[in-house]
């Protein structure tokens, strides 16, 4: 190799545009790399118990009622509102389907439709309330999933519904394919469908000018509040998805248990939100933080640390998420 | 009062009283251009004095430095009540020098209470503990009522009137003058900027009244308008200013309203270097008719395409509410809109009928209504056409960019990368992409509110170019603007807009930066 040519592969390496290309790349897969150092941790203090086929089945099998809930939660937030009210609308949607399929003898397939449907309409409620009468999300949201936790107590008589038809139980969790749970199939066909809306079709890019410029967006002829109220009916239907799948994977509709997958679910869309592409909700980055927080908190669990870890685990995730995705927009800001 | 202002006049000459305010030497610099160039000024104790310019006279730039908004390039010095000011001036050292400000906005809190937004500033500095309202409300009761005012304490912001709002602003700048006052045993200044466009020629009055026994308690008013009417009657002396500088300064009873006139505009030869070519024009087929909505009563209108329309005006007379009521982004009252040879009813329109129905608007505001500053260049640009660029089923970010890229080179915008972030372009190159991204559409009419506003001078002559060519090609404009500069340079028509009615064409050679000037402050 010539000098030139060498001087030439050294300011192709090292010169600051390559640099900056470096940076950029390091930020889109920093939350890969996190996890796979997290695993070889995990791995090497526990081989035995940790870095089993077993482990990672149950790992990825587990998460899929998270994964869809999170991913429900983006739809809203690209669109710049909060649903408070997914983790209710999956309980609720849960009890719906065993009261049918349990106690009224419905075929399943047609509970299934009917769950959809009722949390369809129960995201339209959300949206209806948002964009009509001009309220803060959060508060509506709020208020309406604490309606539906009422509704589904006293529909389900506070109690846990069991029975559910065996060919749901199977088609989430008793079939496996390499070894993994149908349900974690499922949640990944659906992060493929939001990953192709939200990067190739027109009505992710509204979705995304609606969040970030409602009056941009206005004014450029989109009509804001269907989309919004769109936006509220999709994350309402992943959310009955979600109950779905929760009830395939315990084989029971337990009205409350549900209501704590909230915080995780957040988590996980925000501390997505600051990979693969930061700065933004996106879906692979949302199913990943899942796989990421779980892994962690099974390691620990494994590591017979107290069950009070996947609080501080959770709670801490969302936090450094958030602080995390304001120094990448801190830094967006700057520019300017 | 005449009679009275006149023997306060020469009690004044008589005795020499020190200055409320003195500026001494002002100067200021915007990247070239000299906003403020040797600015003196004094204002003393009991006037109301005038601040009168053009946009871009310096005016508020001046008033600026005084709130402590900018830093003054060179100076020799400010003095307030006799003690020179520190700079940079920091707000809550304003108060202690004895100068409070309403700027136009006001900056009231409209959902709460007259007594809350009274006490305002006051809470903001105040160390006690405790808040004795029933004390508080019964001291503005008696506030109120010493000027004549009739607003409750207790009432929300929200329901006042226009007027009841002002005189509520100013009277929160006259109590923090009289706190001060009461401590420190000096005269306050209290600087109103424009607090009358917005109000009805009756309610002017009550406003004129107030500011009457302001100075009659001893404290001055600096008045800034563009009212010469207003400015006419109220004050004592005006200082005019023109291109920073400092025009004149008068006794108001020893002038007349042309020559301020000539003052405010200048007697320079029009060497309007760039104007409008005449042009021959197809028959009108786009107008708008009974255009009622906001402050705009009955505007009618015929456009030719191919024809630029420019809507001018000062402030608060409506024009630049024309091109919102006509796009349906603002709601009208009734109005309808005739383009393609279909006819809109205002009330019912949005913006996305009137893009589809081949209209167009581009806002003055590009940060908040205009473009979305976290998106990339290609993302703001591509916003129209997505559906049209690429098929139903898939964007394609190639076909996209690639659209983008030749965009931004045919509308030279630079840094020419289409991934850049929006918010990081230059004012100029962002208007320039903002332009790309509409005219791509070909629409038939363009509604511009304010094209060059916070534009760089050579920018500024490419959008005039883009906005020309763009005509040529077919499609009928109406440009809202008060950039006089930029009427004459681009419009075949002015209409001089004036308590939101339509009070005098300009066309052809008729039309200049100072025949336009003159047409707004004569109206």
């Amino acid at each position: 190799m010539t000098k030139s040519r060498r001087n030439m592969l050294f300011n192709k390496l090292f010169s600051p545009s390559s640099r900056a290309i470096f940076v950029d790349w390091f930020e889109r897969s920093a939350l890969v790399l996190v996890w796979i150092i997290t695993i070889a941790i995990f791995g090497a203090l526990r081989p035995e118990t940790f870095l089993t086929w077993s482990n990672f089945s149950i790992i990825l099998g587990s998460q899929s009622v998270i994964v869809v809930l999170a991913l429900g939660l983006i739809i809203p937030l690209t669109a710049g509102d909060y649903d408070l009210s997914i983790a209710s609308g999956l309980t609720f949607a849960g009890t719906v389907l065993a009261v049918l399929n349990v106690n009224n003898g419905w075929p399943i397939g047609m509970a299934v439709v009917a769950t959809l449907v009722v949390g369809i309409l129960m995201g339209a409620v959300n949206g209806f309330l948002v964009v009509y009468f001009r309220i803060n999300s959060l508060i509506v949201t709020m208020g309406v999933g604490t309606f539906a936790h009422g509704l589904t107590l006293w529909l389900g008589n506070q109690m846990t519904i069991s029975g559910i038809s065996d060919s749901l139980v199977e088609a989430v969790i008793v079939h496996r394919l390499f070894g993994v749970p149908l349900g974690f199939y499922y949640a990944l066909i659906l992060c493929t469908i939001i990953w192709y809306v939200f990067s190739y079709t027109a009505l992710g890019r509204r979705l995304l000018y609606v969040g970030r410029g409602r009056e941009v967006a206005r004014l450029s002829g989109i009509n804001v509040d269907r989309i919004r109220v769109g936006a509220f009916m999709s994350s309402g239907l992943m959310g009955a998805i979600a109950g779905i799948l929760y009830v395939g994977t315990t084989g029971a509709a337990d009205p409350s248990s549900g209501m704590t997958f909230l915080l995780p679910a957040f988590a996980a869309a925000f501390l997505g939100a600051t990979s693969i592409l930061p700065g933004r909700f996106n879906p692979w980055g949302t199913t990943i933080s899942v796989y990421f927080l779980v892994t962690g908190i099974t390691g620990l669990s494994i590591m017979s640390v107290s069950t009070f870890v996947q609080d501080l685990f959770y709670g801490g995730a969302l936090v450094i998420a958030v602080v995390l995705s304001q120094i990448v927009r801190g830094r967006e800001e700057r520019l300017t | 009062m005449e009679t009275q202002i006149i023997l306060e006049k020469k009690e004044k000459r008589g005795i020499t009283l020190d200055p409320v305010l003195q500026i001494e030497r002002l100067s200021k610099n915007f990247g070239g251009v000299q906003a403020l160039n040797d600015v003196s000024l004094s204002i003393y104790p009991g006037e109301v004095h005038g601040l009168l310019g053009q946009n871009g006279s310096g005016k508020s730039t001046l008033i600026k430095v005084l709130s402590g908004f900018h830093i003054p390039d060179s100076l020799n010095f400010i003095k307030i009540n006799g003690r020179q000011v520190n700079l940079p001036i920091n707000q809550a050292a304003l108060y202690e020098y004895g100068i409070s400000f309403v700027h136009q906005n006001l900056g009231l809190m409209e959902s709460l209470t007259v007594l809350e937004n009274l006490m305002l500033s006051n809470l903001a500095v105040s160390k006690t503990m405790f808040i004795d309202w029933q004390k508080e409300a019964q001291r503005a009761r008696s506030i109120f009522k010493r000027y004549d005012l009739n607003l409750d304490p207790l009432s929300a912001v929200s329901s006042l009137t226009p007027v009841e709002r002002a005189q509520l602003a100013i009277i929160r700048g006259l109590d923090q003058l009289r706190k001060m006052r009461d401590e420190h045993s000096c005269n306050g200044l209290l600087v109103l900027d424009e607090p009358t466009p917005f109000l009805p020629a009756h309610d002017v009055q009550s406003l004129f009244k107030l500011i009457r026994e302001i100075v009659t308690d001893g404290a001055s008013v600096v008045f800034v308008s563009h009212d010469i009417d207003e400015v006419l009657e109220i004050t004592k002396r005006v200082t005019v200013l023109r291109d920073g500088k400092v025009s004149k300064t008068f006794e108001t009873t020893e002038i007349s309203k042309a020559e301020i006139i000539r003052l405010i505009v200048g007697q320079h030869v029009d060497l309007d270097a760039m104007r409008a070519p005449t042009k021959i024009l197809p028959p009108p087929s786009i107008s708008l008719s009974k255009l009622t909505g906001g402050s705009v009563k009955d505007f009618n209108i015929e456009i030719a395409p191919g024809e630029i329309v420019g809507l001018t005006g000062l402030i608060g007379s409506g024009y630049d509410e024309i091109p919102y009521l006509a796009y349906g982004a603002s709601s009208a009252i009734t109005g309808t809109l005739l383009l393609n040879g279909k006819s809109y009813q205002l009330r019912h329109l949005s913006p996305s009928n009137a893009l589809v129905g081949g209209c167009v608007l581009i806002p003055g505001d590009r940060l908040t209504s205009g473009a979305i500053s976290t998106l990339s260049v290609v993302e703001n640009i591509s916003q129209p056409v997505l559906s049209l660029v690429s098929s139903s089923w898939a964007l394609s970010r190639s076909t996209l960019t690639r659209n983008s890229e030749k965009l931004i080179r045919k509308f030279n915008v630079l840094p020419s990368d289409p991934e850049l972030l929006f918010g990081s372009l230059s004012g100029g190159n962002q208007q320039k992409a903002l332009l790309a991204k509409w005219f791509q559409t070909s629409p038939r009419l363009i509604l511009l509110d304010e094209p060059t506003q916070g534009v760089d001078v050579g920018a500024r002559a490419q959008v005039f170019s883009e906005i020309t060519q763009v005509a040529d090609a077919g499609a009928a404009i109406l440009c809202a603007s008060s950039d006089y500069e930029q009427l004459t340079a681009i419009c075949h028509r002015v209409l001089i807009f004036s308590k939101g009615k339509v009070v005098a064409h300009l066309t052809g050679d008729k039309i200049s930066k100072s025949s336009i000037a003159q047409a707004c402050y004569i109206s």
